[in-house]
């Protein structure tokens, strides 16, 4: 539609409501330069509640207002019309819908690219699937930004320029019409019998307390009581320890990287998860004479001590180990032990020692444990005392 | 486009359409009134629809997901297209997220969008809850629709949490590990709640399938419906708008729904699509088959939850060890007290702000026009304090990686968040008020002296002066926007016979007179007072005219009526234009 038809955007208020109401759109072009900004005061406030200029426009350049009699005339909008599509010139106008017509034929042609790709590139192999990746979404990306890109330049060069103003009342009801609703409400209340009839009143709140609590006992079944099960693990005397990953059992003397640090799962657990969360423990070999109380010497072979490989503070496994300090770190919340002294903490927030699993050697001269941890691994719980 | 005397009327088939529904729902004057519907315009606003659509977004994509995703704890053992975990034994959730990465065409993008859209959308939440903040946008009336935000912001934390604990990969399995070390602190509860989660021990079977529930119907459904209030009450109160030229308390200034925003907004959900697809096809997020599948034993360094999570992870790691032994029972305050009280006094304190601030001002007052953050020094110094002790812990969640990238020892790097958390919020907000008095008084200079222009005039004697320009009607309307804040007697105020003023009487009346002074402290646009003495003598002095008073400090009595075009209704304006002139 053409600008020029429809400049009756210009007439007062009352005519564009006979006429409907309908979207006027009036050219800019030679219009005078608004009132807005450098007028008068007099000329401000007139067209105060009319019409608004955008902020930060330049002094002497056109109005990018424009009289928008879409709204009620009657609330105060309408006035003298102003420009509004870009510069009212039709080849640019013209120009303008080029451009958006191209985006929108991209976004077409991008998602035909798109169904293509998904046609003619397969997956199923790690650089097949990062290609169709980058086609699919690349595809998809043009595809939605030529759309929107589209969009902005029609709603921003093909759009008139409004801006208009709607009254806006008082949220609140108006005195009247709330007295009103408390009338009806006492009304309701007084014809149910819900104020004159304790009995039923009573009764009534009473009995949402138990049918608010039925439901929530179904959830009782959602898991089992943990009775005393965080306070043991499966280890047991003369249960050998398994090299984590290989399930080898080790003999002390194969531990020939001292210095390093090793993890070991409970021979017949190694695949469950539920057990290894508590069980799993680490194995530091030291130099003679580097390890010192608390850490418990009888429960060492040959210089090498197990402790639980969960965390004291909320269970991760720690799993560094700096040779040069003999710290072991957590790396989740940076929680430290120190390893020749009974893993100790030395720094974080985990409040306990790992606990200390005892060693000894079998028949066969594997390492296994002499018996399950003396206290409870892992993480502070209410009932761990 | 036809016409019938000179009415434009649609073509016959929409017309027959619209028929077809009207005769069945009378829309015609309801829907026209929604086409008519004034949006105001500012990029800040577009804040909130980022977040929406990137909800939409999250819909669509998860649905596909949902298509292939399996939710079973069952171990398998893989033998598919990532040939390094072949043999390998994993839970079926893990393999199944392989495949369909690896064997779903176009699977690897659409699990990249859903997750590049959760972060998004955290991130949106954030910066509409800060914008939101910032310039007041949460008072009366739309103080319900803040609480509601609140909720929607922990429940988004909560989905992105349950959602990317899915995959069952090393990285999330060993977030759920944490969860659980977090509900064995509860006292008394703790252990019962984490083997009803759980079902059993850690990890047991249950969990994923549970999530998974939780994270497709349970809180999509709550959001969504929430969401849907939020956009009512939205749109029933109207939005609010920033100051401006003919902005008014009793006017909303923009374009109309139809075509105007009807048409930005669609281009803005392509926006925010296409920007999503294009980060999925370039920016790899959540490539699970590197981590592995979890097992309790394993652990990679250098582990962090997503961004919005990383706060919590912050405040676990500053904290001390502390734990008691209560008769016999454990209270483990190094994990109950990061884990609940941080988070909870940003959100507690986020959900209470309106009402506090309300308290303190006494402006009761329904408001409709935003605030400048500066002249709000106060609550702009709360919210930037905030965002420094939010900061902060997030920092702090990432120590590791800091200690790593910047070679800054690690223990150095927690003593110095030890601190931090408290100097740096404080210290931000007395940074902050004073900007913000700052910027108070250069407004006022702006309106009293003009812009300076640059150009040097010599006067007939020889001196030089610079000329200055008035500022333009349009910068001119948001200076004078400000509201001077009213002022509650002082606390012991007496008046002439000296019985103290019954607002500041007891313990409560001290508080609510002393939050007031702080709260009110304010350079006014207009005053006798001179240069640079402006701040602290906002309250109770003769400046700033006694209709505008009023209209801040009157309960109940927001705005006169509805009568609003009427050039009545920037008589506070003018007023202040007359204060100003006198001045």
């Amino acid at each position: 539609m053409s600008e020029n038809d429809q400049t009756s955007a210009d007439q007062p208020g009352e005519d564009e409501r006979a006429s409907g109401g309908a979207t006027e759109a009036a050219g800019r072009a030679g219009e005078p330069a608004g009132t807005a900004a450098a007028g008068s005061p007099g000329s401000a406030e007139e067209a105060e509640g009319q019409e608004h200029s955008r902020p930060h426009r330049v002094i002497g350049t056109p109005s990018p207002t424009a009289a928008r009699t879409l709204l009620d005339p009657a609330a105060g909008n309408g006035g003298p019309g102003q420009g509004a599509i870009e510069s009212g010139d039709p080849a640019r106008a013209k120009r303008a819908e080029r451009i958006v017509a191209f985006f929108f034929l991209l976004s077409a042609l991008a998602s035909i690219g798109f169904i293509a790709a998904y046609i003619g590139m397969p997956v199923h192999s790690m650089s097949r699937v990062f290609h169709s990746n980058l086609a699919l979404g690349s595809a998809m990306t043009v595809g939605f930004l030529s759309m929107a890109f589209g969009a902005v330049i029609w709603v921003r060069r093909l759009m008139p320029d409004v801006e208009m103003s709607e009254p806006r009342k008082p949220v609140a009801s108006t005195p009247e019409d709330r007295q009103a609703f408390q009338q009806t409400f006492m009304e309701g209340g007084e014809d149910s019998g819900f104020i004159k009839r304790p009995l039923v009143r009573r009764t009534l709140i009473a009995a949402t307390v138990p049918l608010a609590l039925a439901p929530v006992v179904l959830l009782r079944d959602m898991g089992p009581l943990p009775g005393t099960t965080l306070r043991h693990t499966v280890w047991r005397k003369g249960m050998r320890l398994l090299v984590f990953g290989s399930n080898r059992p080790m003999k002390p003397e194969e531990f020939d990287s001292p210095g390093g640090l090793i993890t070991m799962v409970p021979d017949g657990y190694q695949d469950n998860d539920d057990e290894l969360a508590k069980a799993a423990v680490i194995l530091i070999k030291f130099e003679p004479g580097q390890l010192q109380p608390p850490t418990v010497m009888d429960w060492t072979v040959q210089n090498i001590v197990a402790y639980s490989k969960i965390c004291t503070h909320v269970g991760c496994p720690v799993a560094l180990y700096e040779q040069t300090t003999h710290h072991i770190l957590c790396p989740c919340h940076q929680s430290t032990f120190n390893a020749p002294r009974g893993a100790t903490v030395i720094f974080g927030p985990a409040p306990r020692p790992l606990p200390q699993l005892p060693l000894t050697t079998d028949a066969e001269g594997y390492l296994v444990a002499a018996g399950d941890f003396t206290e409870p691994v892992g993480p502070s719980f209410w009932e761990r005392g | 486009m036809s016409s019938q005397d000179g009415q434009a009327v649609p073509p016959k088939a929409l017309t027959g359409l619209g028929g077809f529904l009207d005769d069945r729902f009378r829309g015609a004057r309801g829907v026209r009134t929604f086409f008519k519907k004034i949006f105001p315009d500012h990029w800040t606003f577009l804040l909130g629809e980022i977040a929406l659509y990137s909800f939409i977004i999250l819909l669509l994509t998860g649905t596909f997901l949902a298509l292939f995703f399996k939710p079973s704890m069952t171990d398998v053992i893989y033998h598919g297209t990532y040939t390094r975990l072949d043999g390998v034994r994993m839970s079926e959730a893990y393999a199944s997220t392989l495949n369909i990465s690896f064997d779903v065409r176009g699977g690897l993008l659409m699990r990249q969008i859903h997750h590049w859209a959760a972060d998004l959308f955290m991130a949106a939440i954030f910066a509409h809850m800060l914008r939101i903040f910032f310039t007041g946008a949460y008072r009366k009336p739309r103080d319900v629709n803040w609480l509601i935000g609140i909720v929607l912001l922990t429940l988004g934390m909560l989905e992105g949490l349950f959602g990317y604990s899915l995959p069952d990969d090393l990285l999330s399995g060993t977030g759920l590990r944490i969860l659980e070390g977090v509900i064995l602190g509860i006292p008394i509860v703790g252990t019962y709640l984490s083997f009803f989660l759980f079902g059993g021990q850690f990890p047991g079977n249950d969990i994923i399938p549970r999530l998974y529930v939780i994270h497709v119907l349970l809180i999509p459904g709550l959001i969504l419906g929430l969401i849907a209030a939020h956009l009512f009450i939205m749109f029933h109160q109207k939005h609010t708008q920033m100051p401006g030229k003919g902005r008014t308390e009793k006017n909303v200034v923009g374009a109309p729904m139809y075509p105007y925003f009807m048409a930005k907004t669609g281009a803005f959900f392509f926006f925010v699509f296409g920007v999503l697809a294009l980060l999925s096809t370039v920016a790899q997020i959540n490539p699970i088959w590197l981590y592995g599948p979890y097992n309790p034993v394993s652990i990679s360094a250098g582990s962090q939850p997503d961004f919005y999570m990383g706060f919590l992870e912050g405040t676990l790691r500053i904290s001390p060890s502390w734990t008691w032994d209560l008769a016999g029972h454990t209270v483990a305050w190094n994990v109950l007290f990061p884990a609940l009280v941080p988070l909870g006094l940003l959100l507690t304190g986020a959900a209470l702000w309106p009402f506090i601030e309300r308290w303190a001002t006494g402006d009761y007052a329904e408001h409709n026009v935003n605030d400048r953050p500066r002249n709000a020094p106060t609550r702009t110094a709360i919210g930037v304090a905030a965002v420094a002790f939010y900061s902060i812990m997030l920092l702090e969640g990432a120590n590791d990686l800091i200690a790593d990238h910047l070679d800054i020892p690690l223990y150095t790097i927690t003593w110095i968040a030890r601190f931090a958390v408290f100097l740096g919020p404080a210290l931000a907000y007395f940074l902050t008020k004073r900007i913000c008095l700052g910027l108070q008084r250069k407004d006022r200079d702006l309106l009293e002296h003009g812009l300076e222009t640059g150009i040097i005039r010599q006067m007939p004697d020889g001196e030089f002066v610079e000329i200055h320009r008035p500022v333009s009607e349009e910068k001119r309307a948001v200076l004078l926007s400000k509201k001077e804040p009213v002022a509650l007697p002082a606390p012991g105020a007496a008046d002439e016979n000296d019985i103290p003023a019954p607002a500041t009487r007891g313990l409560a009346g001290k508080l609510r007179a002393t939050a007031n002074r702080v709260i009110t402290e304010s350079v006014p646009l207009t005053g006798g007072n001179g240069h640079g003495n402006g701040h602290g003598n906002g309250h109770g002095g003769s400046h700033g005219d006694e209709a505008e008073r009023a209209a801040v400090g009157a309960p109940h009595s927001p705005v006169a009526d509805g009568d609003v075009a009427a050039p009545g209704t920037v008589a506070r304006d003018n007023g202040q234009q007359s204060g100003d002139a006198g001045s």
